[in-house]
């Protein structure tokens, strides 16, 4: 077991320089340090020497690639790839192209990120299965027809709308709660209400229907009809023999998100004014920070390779026939 | 004068997606087996209703799919032809009044008074503050604007008529081409219609052509003399934009789709066919793509766009062009951080596939590899294709809100559901509030996708060998 994580995780190498690779191609394919320095220092009237200087300041002043100057190894470490991509294998993500550092920035901002993320996956999770089990128990009745109905419709709707409409309805014209905002501490509560309740209702259509089709295909196994069969009543064939069979195609999706919840929602956050990662992201785009960025880029990568992993080892937990080797 | 046809590159493409699906439609009509999961959709109720949405927001994607530039009237005769700089479409064309009926700013739908009070000169020299009555909407009824609601019932009346009338016509031309087709007289097979007693659901198809119809009439008749969902900000018809962004959804959706396909079945079955080292490094591939977060992807290589157009600003005739060339280039970044769900679906199915004994005889047979791919595996795996495309569809229509925004969607000047809801977005803080724009985007993004939505599943229904 630990072996075989120790093997992922050094599989893991590879594919992050790969990503790196990849996002530091497209960045400098058409974007020279030239012009970045020219972006950030204004269009217009900019002397060569500023830019000189700004590229030296940012440490832009290397060959791209390779270094046919220094000598030895110093060949390929005297570049901007590697400058730029090594420090963040060890989570060194350096200074954004306003100076600030970005992994302090980052670690302030995990925080509220997290207290939006965590609650809406708990809660959503709890919810979509609960409805889930219910249209699966009402299968091929009116309760379940309508179930689905409703979910098709909730998942044709934009998830903006459920932004939108959910701000209005809660904040405008029942003043319940603030629009936007944060505050740290245990007053962060009634500013993540509303984010956490439109963010589970948001999922609810696509994820409740994609919960019900793998019930109704466990429940036509033979071992729900066997259970069946020897007189079970349907809640403990649903609850004891379906659900935790279903586990294992539910965690295959579900477990993969969970280190992810730190790089927190893009959309929400900054609809919702919550400074997390997810609009610490945005804005970064918007102002053009590549630095940025690539740290983010970055950072959702490993959390992604992590949770590849963390699915796999929940499988020997939900799954006693599966063995890690 | 015949205007100046200058299809964009999204056009060209559109246009091939076109001959596809022909030739597609043409191979598959010789092909009984090819030919019965598609019966089965077109049984399906409401693969049929969503049929009829999806085929009315098709046409109007095709309309607004043919650029030109139209010919500016000659001084005198001999000279040579000018064309307009501006690049229209044939939707524009027949839009007619929708398009160059440009108030001043916002306007409630149906309204006949700007929405915000402007200080007016009043003819004795005098400064009023009042709501100013538009430009266009209403203006045919002269001094009689405090007619318009009466007006407006009139219209809606008219156009109900109508198109009752049309749709009464195309029924008894149907039941007539059905009762020859089946050698029963008239008003038998119209009590069978009635009934929803045949083999196709013609009676659910009547229905929702009726449904369109009549809603079609009735912006017809109104949406002329009337802003019928209003006007945004700089005064555009919102019913206009809502039907512009029509295409931009439909080509986010489609091409994308076109995009990754490629992509996605030689990798993924050259993947599955080959195993040992190809597989190693596709896997390797899409793995590294996959870990890249994608709306992060997206936004790193719009940004780089941006930038590379920054840099040859000149090499772009139009903001027309310009904007297309985003799109485009949307659509292939989306297709890229898209394949590979449909690469891993693919390679999983080869896998299974060439195991089969019609694999192997083929293989004993000395059948080359690229000939057991394409003759055999490629067919055996196109329902996991179509299934996935359809189901793609309506995810993508989404995403393009959501991207746009983020701020990486579409170029701001192309009209796309995404770009009204984000223009639209901040004037909800207003008071009294402009809702119009924001809900127009949302029911056209919402009827489109959740028939695409319906389709996609009834597409499954049909394809998928596991559900029958």
């Amino acid at each position: 077991m630990i072996g075989y994580v120790l093997r992922r995780l050094l599989y893991a190498i590879p594919i992050l320089i790969g990503v790196n690779v990849f996002i530091f191609t497209l960045f400098f394919a058409v974007n020279t340090p030239d012009n970045m320095a020219r972006i950030h220092l204004g269009m217009k009237h900019v002397t060569p020497d500023a830019v000189a200087k700004w590229k030296h300041e940012h440490g832009y002043d290397k060959p791209l690639l390779f270094n046919a100057q220094a000598a030895g190894t110093a060949k390929f470490t005297e570049t901007i790839f590697f400058s730029k991509s090594v420090p963040m294998f060890a989570f060194k993500f350096g200074a954004a192209d306003d100076g600030r550092d970005i992994g302090q920035d980052i670690k302030t901002r995990m925080l509220p990120s997290l207290a939006l993320a965590t609650p809406v996956f708990l809660l959503g999770l709890l919810l979509y299965i609960t409805f889930a089990l219910t249209l699966a128990f009402f299968r091929a009745t009116y309760v379940d027809y309508v179930g689905v109905v409703l979910c098709v419709a909730m998942m044709s709707i934009s998830g903006l709308f459920y932004i939108i409409g959910g701000q209005f309805l809660i904040s405008k014209l029942l003043h319940l709660v603030p629009i936007s905002g944060y505050q740290y501490g245990t007053d962060a509560f009634k500013f993540l209400v509303l984010p956490v309740v439109i963010g589970v209702i948001g999922g609810l259509g696509s994820s409740s229907r994609w919960y019900r089709t793998i019930f109704l295909e466990e429940m036509n196994r033979d071992y729900v009809r066997t259970a069946r069969a020897k007189g079970l009543p349907e809640r403990i064939v649903l609850f004891r023999h379906v659900l935790r069979n279903a586990m294992i195609p539910i965690l295959t999706g579900v477990v993969v998100v969970i280190p992810t919840l730190f790089m927190g929602s893009l959309v929400s956050e900054s609809f919702f004014g919550i400074p997390g990662l997810g609009s610490y992201t945005i804005d970064a785009i918007r102002s053009q920070d590549f630095a940025i960025v690539h740290a983010m880029v970055f950072l959702g990568s490993v959390l992604y390779i992590v949770g590849l992993l963390l699915t796999d080892i929940s499988y020997t937990w939900v799954d006693p026939r599966v063995r890690l080797s | 004068m015949m205007p100046q046809f200058t299809p964009l590159w999204t056009d060209w493409l559109i246009y091939a997606l076109l001959i596809i699906i022909a030739v597609y439609i043409a191979y598959t009509r010789s092909k009984p087996h090819l030919l019965a999961p598609w019966r089965k959709v077109m049984r399906n109720q409401t693969a049929i209703a969503s049929s009829v949405i999806l085929l009315v927001f098709v046409t109007i994607g095709l309309l607004d799919s043919v650029h030109f530039r139209e010919a500016l009237p000659q001084q005198n005769s001999g000279e040579k032809t000018v064309y307009s700089a501006e690049i229209i479409s044939l939707f524009d064309r027949m839009a007619g009044p929708l398009r160059s009926h440009t108030e001043k700013t916002y306007s409630a739908p149906l309204a006949v008074n700007l929405f915000a009070m402007e200080s007016v000169e009043q003819p004795d020299g005098g400064v009023a503050r009042l709501f100013p009555q538009l430009k266009y909407a209403g203006s045919h009824l002269g001094k009689d604007i405090d007619q318009s609601t009466r007006d407006q019932w009139q219209l809606f009346i008219k156009g109900s008529l109508w198109g009752a009338l049309i749709w009464v016509l195309l029924c008894v031309i149907l039941n007539a081409a059905l009762a020859s087709h089946a050698r029963i007289n008239f008003s038998q097979m119209a009590r069978r219609l009635w009934r929803g007693d045949t083999e196709l659901p013609w009676r659910t198809l009547l229905l929702t052509i009726g449904m369109v119809l009549w809603l079609i009439a009735i912006a017809w008749q109104i949406a002329p003399q009337y802003h019928l969902f209003g006007t945004d900000k700089v005064g555009l018809d919102v019913l206009y934009l809502a039907l512009k962004s029509i295409r931009t959804g439909l080509v986010i959706g489609i091409l994308t789709t076109l995009v990754m396909l490629p992509f996605a079945l030689l990798f993924g079955i050259t993947a599955g066919y080959f195993k040992g080292w190809v597989d190693d490094v596709i896997q390797y591939i899409y793995t590294v793509l996959n870990s890249i977060p994608s709306v992060l992807l997206i936004a790193a290589a719009v940004l780089m766009l941006q930038v590379y157009m920054d840099i040859y600003k000149d090499s772009f005739n139009s903001v027309v062009e310009r904007a297309d060339v985003r799109l485009l280039f949307l659509c292939l970044i989306l297709g890229v951080t898209s394949w590979t769900g449909l690469c891993r679906l693919l390679r999983a199915e080869t896998l299974k596939l060439r195991e089969f004994d019609y694999v192997q005889a083929a293989h004993a047979l000395g059948a080359s590899h690229w000939k057991i791919m394409t003759r055999h595996i490629v067919p055996n795996v196109m329902h996991i294709v179509l299934i996935t495309i359809t189901l793609e569809f309506s995810s993508l229509v989404l995403a393009e809100a959501v991207l746009a925004y983020v701020g990486v969607g579409v170029d701001p000047s192309m009209h796309s559901w995404g770009n009204m809801i984000n223009s639209a977005r901040l004037e909800l803080a207003r008071e009294p509030m402009v809702w119009w724009p924001l809900a127009a985007a949302f029911v056209f993004m919402f009827v489109l996708v959740l028939a695409a939505n319906l389709f996609a599943d009834a597409v499954r229904d049909a394809f998928d060998p596991r559900v029958q």
